[in-house]
């Protein structure tokens, strides 16, 4: 049960900001209210913050991982969460091995 | 035999829910693990961190930054950048969560992930989200992020390659499987577009983690270019 003093400060400064990011928006909320074009800014948020995390992985990393995002997307319209994570899964390590 | 012990309808909903993502978050977490004790994390400092800081994004951000002796001044800003994105989810979740109390929102909150937020604001779309959804939902999820992670930087040797499995995929095929259920048309895929494009832009000219808010900025941008005016 090895802690180092300069990691523990680390990850207890990480929680910190960490939880701070996380009551922000509690905070603000409540001053935000939206129509029209605001409304679908703000409605945007969720679908655009996801795909900005994975763009690297699916946009910048080789064509295998491109074109399984590509038939993950496709498989989302269509199939629960769970299928769809189990059809990417398989459709990378396929792509991959072609690759 | 319903007993006092049996869940609300809502709490089932929400263990239900999240689910998928707590067996999708189990090789990511072990991933993590393993890359945080080949960078010289004790099982002890992965264990801590999972529990305490609890985002995979940040987490991996900061291991990525990791040495001896620790940059703390860029791994605590990096945190803060690739976290900035909760603060636009939790006042998006907020108002859809005024039936919390004090105490229920911000000890909830500290549950706050991309996963159990997309949950709860897809359920938002039908229903009230109760804390008993929220909570069931969100607070469940550690067990898997905590639990893999310490096994991954316990086992992180023995198995080898995570990308042998495309474990290392699992976590880009959820959150495309998430952006589906808010899919509204046009407006959402000018949003994809645009997030997709500029993030991936974004990571290649100025690297991580500037391109979680470039991106995210853009795609809102484009919802905004790509609804209609409001006629007053």
């Amino acid at each position: 049960m090895r802690i180092d003093p300069a990691t523990l400060w680390t990850i207890l400064g990480m929680a910190a900001a960490t939880y701070l990011t996380r009551i922000a928006g509690l905070l603000l909320a409540d001053r935000l209210v939206l129509s029209g074009r605001g409304k679908a800014a703000f409605e945007a948020i969720p679908p655009a913050v996801l795909i900005a995390v994975i763009a690297p992985t699916a946009l910048a990393t080789g064509w295998p991982e491109t074109v399984a995002a590509a038939i993950t997307m496709v498989a989302a319209l269509r199939l629960p969460l769970l299928a769809t994570i189990a059809v990417g899964v398989a459709a990378v390590v396929a792509l991959r091995a072609m690759a | 035999m319903r007993t006092r012990l049996s869940l609300s309808a809502d709490a089932r909903d929400g263990l239900r829910d999240i689910t998928p993502v707590m067996i999708a978050a189990a090789p990511i977490g072990g991933l993590f693990g393993a890359i945080a004790a080949s960078k010289g994390l004790s099982v002890a400092e992965v264990a801590l961190m999972s529990t305490l800081v609890f985002a995979g994004g940040a987490q991996f951000a900061a291991i990525e930054l990791w040495g001896y002796p620790v940059p703390v001044a860029a791994i605590l800003f990096s945190t803060l950048l690739v976290n900035a994105r909760h603060v636009l989810m939790g006042a998006s979740l907020a108002p859809k969560t005024r039936g919390f109390s004090s105490a229920q929102r911000y000890l909830g909150f500290f549950f706050l992930t991309d996963e159990a937020w997309a949950l709860a604001e897809r359920r938002a779309l039908a229903r009230t989200v109760t804390p008993a959804y929220w909570l069931a939902c969100a607070a469940v999820l550690p067990a898997s992020w905590i639990g893999s992670s310490i096994a991954g930087a316990a086992l992180g040797a023995f198995l080898g390659d995570p990308k042998r499995f495309g474990a290392d995929f699992a976590f880009t095929a959820l959150f495309i499987g998430l952006v589906a259920g808010f899919n509204k048309g046009r407006i959402t895929a000018a949003t994809v577009a645009a997030s997709g494009a500029t993030a991936a832009l974004a990571h290649v000219t100025l690297g991580p983690p500037w391109h979680v808010l470039a991106g995210a900025f853009a795609g809102v941008l484009a919802a905004y270019a790509a609804a209609r005016p409001e006629s007053t």
